[in-house]
Order: C-alpha cells, then sequence, then structure tokens
C-alpha cells in the first residue's frame, strides 16, 4: 500500500482508522439465499431485511449481529446475485464480513454498499474481540495479527466514498 | 496467447480494465434496486452507448399489490427511457438475450447471476448485483479484473440417457461451488464442437454454480448458423494456443444421469444410486432447461402416459411456449397430466407458485437446490430433462432410459 503524503489525509477515508468488534462466526459457503431468502425479498424495506438476516441458517442470529465482526468460512455469498443480501448484513448493524474467500458478485455487491470485506483466514471464537485495519492491511484476533489481502485501488475509492452511489453522485 | 476472456477484455488476466458493456439487462427482481440507486447516484442520464434491457422474469404475474406496485414503478420508468422492455410472460431475461441479441465478443453484464449462460457465444457475459447495474446505466461501463480461465476439455459424445444437465452437474461436482471463483471456464475441444447451443447454453448457465465469473464457448460453424437463422452474420473465433490456470478433461461418453442432492450443487450422485426416493413435485424449465428441446423431449418421453406426482412444466419465453403450441409438444404434456405456468423463473426462486411444503421433495432441472429455496423445509434434487420424465412417471426417482 502507497504511503501518504505529510498532511495528506489516509488513502483509506473513513475506514482509516482501526475498527473492531465482537465475532460472529458462520460456517463456510453461505449462500446468499440463507442470507436473506427470497419470501423476504419483494419490498424496498431495508429493515425486513435486517429482521430476517440469517434465519434460515440460525433464527437467533440476527440480533447478535449489531456492531459485530461476521468471520465465515470460504465462499461467503455464493449464489444468487441479490443486492439485499450484504444489505440486510449492513442494516443489521453488522461492520464487516471476514472469510477467506468471496463469491464475486456477494464482493462487488457489498463494496458498491459500503460494507468492507477482508479476505483472511481467521479462527473463530463466537463473541470475542477482532481488529481491524483496512488502511494498514491488517486484522487482529485471539491476540494474532496477520496481513489482509489488499483491497483494488477501485474498491478502496469506492468504499472510502461509502459506496457505489455516493462514488457516481461525486464523479459524474 | 489469450484465452477468450482475454481477447475480449482486451487485457492479460490479473490487469484491472475499465470496459464498455455492449449490453445490459435486469429483471424485475434486480431492477427495482437499480432503479433506486440509479436515481440515488444523481439519476439525469441513461448511457446511449449500451443497448439496455429490463425484463421481468421473477414473478409473473405478480403475486400481490406489494410486487404489482414495485413492478409499475419499474414498468413506468422503462416505458418512458429507451431500454427494451419485455414485460410479464415475455420470458427469462438470459433466454430473451440469447434469441438473437447477445453476439460473439460482445461485453454482457446482467443483473442477475445466472447472466453467464450468454457465454455460451463466445460473448463475456458476467453478472452482478443492482448498484453495478445502476453504474452501468449511467455510464455505459464497468470495472472488471481480467480472469484466469479454467479449461475444460471436452471429447466424444453422449450415450446412453446422458444430457447436457448431468455434464454440467458433472463438472461443477468436480470444481465444487467455489473451485472457479474470480476465474472464467472455457469449454474447448470436439467434444464441445459437437454440442447444440441449447446444449452450449446448459453447460454455460451452470458455470456461476462453480463459482465462476463467465463460462464461455468459442463461436463456431454452430454459434455462426444459429444466429444466420436470427438474422445476424457473425464470424467463428479462432482458438489460439493460451495457458489455463487448471485443465481439466470429460469424455462426454462416461457421462451418466447424474442428481444433485440437497443442499448443495456440488453433491452429485448417479441417478441409480437414488433410484426409489419418493418425491411430491417435479418442475421442468427455468434458464437452465425449459428451452424447446428440452420440452420436446420431455413431451416424447411422457406421451401418452400419465405422471404420478404433480409436475410443473414452464416454457423459458414466449416464443418457446408458442412453438410448443404449434407442434404439439404442449398438448402431450398436458394431455399426460402436467400443468403450464406463465414463462419466467416459476418456482425455482421460491417467490410464488409451487412452493413447496414442509418435508416436501421436488425433482427440478433447475441450477440451485439451496436448502429453503423453495419453499421453508422443502427440498430440491436438480437433475436432467430425462430423469425429471422418468421421475414424474414413477412418482420417484428413476433412472431414465436410453434415448
Amino acid at each position: 500500500m502507497m504511503a501518504n503524503e505529510p498532511g495528506e489525509p489516509p488513502a483509506g477515508g473513513r475506514n482509516s482508522r482501526p475498527i473492531g468488534g465482537h465475532a460472529v462466526c458462520v460456517p463456510a459457503d453461505i449462500d446468499t439465499d440463507l442470507v436473506i431468502a427470497g419470501r423476504y425479498l419483494r419490498t424496498k424495506d431495508r429493515s425486513l431485511w435486517a429482521a430476517h438476516v440469517f434465519e434460515d441458517l440460525d433464527p437467533g442470529l440476527a440480533p447478535r449481529l449489531k456492531g459485530a465482526v461476521i468471520v465465515a468460512g470460504k465462499n461467503f455469498g455464493c449464489g444468487s446475485s441479490r443486492e439485499q443480501a450484504a444489505i440486510a448484513i449492513r442494516e443489521a448493524g453488522a461492520i464487516a464480513v471476514i472469510a477467506p474467500s468471496f463469491a464475486r458478485i456477494f464482493f462487488r455487491n457489498a463494496i458498491n454498499i459500503g460494507l468492507p470485506l477482508i479476505e483472511a483466514d481467521l479462527s473463530c471464537s463466537d463473541g470475542s474481540p477482532v481488529k481491524f485495519s483496512l488502511d494498514e492491511g491488517w486484522v487482529e484476533s485471539g491476540g494474532k495479527r496477520q496481513a489482509i489481502r489488499p483491497l483494488s485501488p477501485r474498491m478502496r475509492e469506492i468504499l472510502a466514498a461509502g459506496g457505489l452511489v455516493e462514488y457516481w453522485r461525486s464523479h459524474a | 496467447m489469450s484465452t477468450l476472456s482475454e481477447r475480449i477484455l482486451g487485457a492479460s488476466a490479473g490487469e484491472y480494465v475499465d470496459r464498455k458493456v455492449d449490453r445490459a439487462y435486469a429483471h424485475d427482481g434486480t431492477g427495482v434496486l437499480a432503479l433506486e440507486a440509479w436515481k440515488n447516484m444523481g439519476g439525469n442520464r441513461l448511457a446511449k452507448e449500451t443497448e439496455l434491457y429490463l425484463q421481468f422474469d421473477h414473478i409473473v404475474p405478480a403475486n400481490n399489490s406489494t410486487t404489482a406496485t414495485l413492478q409499475h414503478e419499474l414498468r413506468e420508468f422503462a416505458k418512458s427511457s429507451f431500454m427494451h422492455f419485455s414485460d410479464i410472460g415475455g420470458g427469462i431475461c438470459h433466454q430473451l438475450m440469447s434469441e438473437g441479441i447477445a453476439l460473439p465478443n460482445e461485453i454482457i453484464v446482467g443483473a442477475d447471476s445466472h447472466s453467464v449462460t450468454l457465454g455460451a457465444f463466445g460473448a463475456f457475459a458476467t453478472g452482478v448485483g443492482a448498484t453495478d447495474m445502476a453504474a452501468i446505466w449511467l455510464t455505459g461501463e464497468t470495472w472488471f479484473r481480467v480472469p484466469e480461465s479454467v479449461g475444460i476439455h471436452l471429447t466424444g459424445k453422449f450415450t446412453g440417457a446422458a444430457e447436457a444437465k448431468d455434464l454440467a452437474l458433472q463438472y461443477v461436482g468436480i470444481l465444487g461451488t467455489d473451485g472457479a471463483t474470480y476465474q472464467a471456464l472455457e469449454f474447448v475441444g470436439e467434444g464441445a464442437s459437437g454440442l447444440t447451443m441449447d446444449e452450449r447454453l446448459v453447460l454455460s448457465n451452470l458455470s456461476v454454480e462453480a463459482g465462476a465469473k463467465a463460462g464461455l464457448f468459442y463461436a463456431d460453424e454452430v454459434t455462426v448458423a444459429y444466429l444466420r437463422n436470427r438474422g445476424h452474420r457473425v464470424s467463428p473465433q479462432e482458438p489460439e494456443p493460451c495457458t489455463y490456470a487448471r485443465e481439466l478433461d470429460i469424455d462426454l461418453s462416461a457421462i451418466e444421469p447424474l442428481v444433485a442432492v440437497p443442499h448443495r450443487v456440488d453433491t452429485v450422485k448417479p441417478v441409480r444410486e437414488l433410484a426409489g426416493l419418493p418425491i411430491d413435485q417435479v418442475f421442468v424449465g427455468t434458464c437452465t432447461n425449459g428451452r424447446y428441446s428440452d420440452l420436446a423431449r420431455f413431451a416424447g418421453l411422457v406421451k401418452g402416459k400419465k405422471v404420478a406426482v404433480r409436475t410443473i412444466v414452464i416454457p423459458a419465453s414466449a416464443e418457446i411456449l408458442a412453438q410448443t403450441v404449434k407442434s404439439g409438444v404442449l398438448a402431450d404434456i398436458i394431455e399426460a397430466g402436467c400443468t403450464i405456468g406463465t414463462p419466467g423463473c416459476g418456482p425455482c426462486i421460491g417467490y410464488h407458485m409451487g412452493v413447496l411444503g414442509e418435508g416436501e421433495i421436488c425433482l427440478s432441472t433447475a441450477n440451485r437446490n439451496f436448502r429453503n429455496r423453495m419453499g421453508v423445509g422443502g427440498e430440491i434434487y436438480l437433475a436432467s430433462v430425462a430423469t425429471a420424465a422418468a421421475s414424474a412417471l414413477e412418482g420417484e426417482i428413476t433412472m431414465p432410459e436410453a434415448a
């Protein structure tokens, strides 16, 4: 990652400071049907998606997402292109998702709505603190710090803007 | 020496590029959020450089007033713009794009994961979400990371009752649901050249079930002839030697009828191992297996007989429905005791009609069997058209007879 010139704001914009939350663990290969079921999609009511997020995986999960960092197994967000999956996670209050890999449409969708994704392989313990810095490129859990795979420059710009809508509102 | 994806995107694997999108399409599901995002971006223009399409296929006709109101807003927007619009019953977006619209060498983006289907034409076709689609409406462009490719070398011809769907399930089973994440698939070899366009569409369609960004065939004489019948003159694409990130060899003659068992597309078993499992519903259709050749094959197998379980057959487009009416295929299907739905996605996504009850099992020709997808507590087994026909007649999973 490029060093900043003195006096310049950090390149990561609002994602520059380390942030953290409690871990909520989910398994590998979570598809977007499991994140938000098709039966809840016919609306623009974001609070409905937040209330039913992960319902078919674990109905008790949604209330635990406020301030959480979701720590998932590989291939998180596979399947349907439904952007409501990323929106539901963000609206339920989760601040980021960490996984060894993400399905590519979910990856784009999450960054496009301003939900940070972190590619890293963490062992997860429910409720334990997880900290990360997108700008410095690390994630820390269980007293161990590891490097994360950096986002592409474009994705960093979009995330720094707060999402693709905000990005284009300022670029168009 | 480049892969087909590298040639079309004009850059090497791993590079990030901004590219003009030749055609972009969305449906009633993703279109609602795309419209909202486009308005929030400023929404003062639609890209004239890109052909834009909006096709209603997910909940058709609308199932309640909430859906109807969302569709009304989207329909009015489409009609007030220069977007190409297809209303309820026109057909599934991917199918409509395959009926003489998608062309070789084009960059095509759909707001649906199964937009990979159009790679069958030698186009770079991939899926995005609603906000990416909104940005394409606004600018006509999007960014790509040029993918590495997995070369799938096909040899031989299908034998017995095996069909393209079985081959598709086979390669997803080998690669796994994330076996090609961030990568593209390329189907090559004499086994690929011997496939019809309908068969290629099935193979490209399932590529996202292995996580792939695209699933391409080189345009050849089959592609050229198909598109000539629809009024287009195109040239074949000559494959050149290239480096694949991974290579698979599959002999079509070794493929047998397969089923993907709940709740993963990559948990694939031979039909013979599951024979006798009772089912409650059969569904034939979708962007995977709702084409005329599929329905004609199904009709040929059930004609003059009666299905033993409720069976829903949905043509993928109005054109296909009309063809089945003219040829008599539709009458054969109805007289065998099946029912017909409006051209569209039907029960595949569990929004409306054909939803499963708790504990029910559906044998489906679709492409996804995720938990609760077709209804809470329902289970989905994915299979070919021939397996669907044999199983519908017996009321249990049944090995299809050789064609």
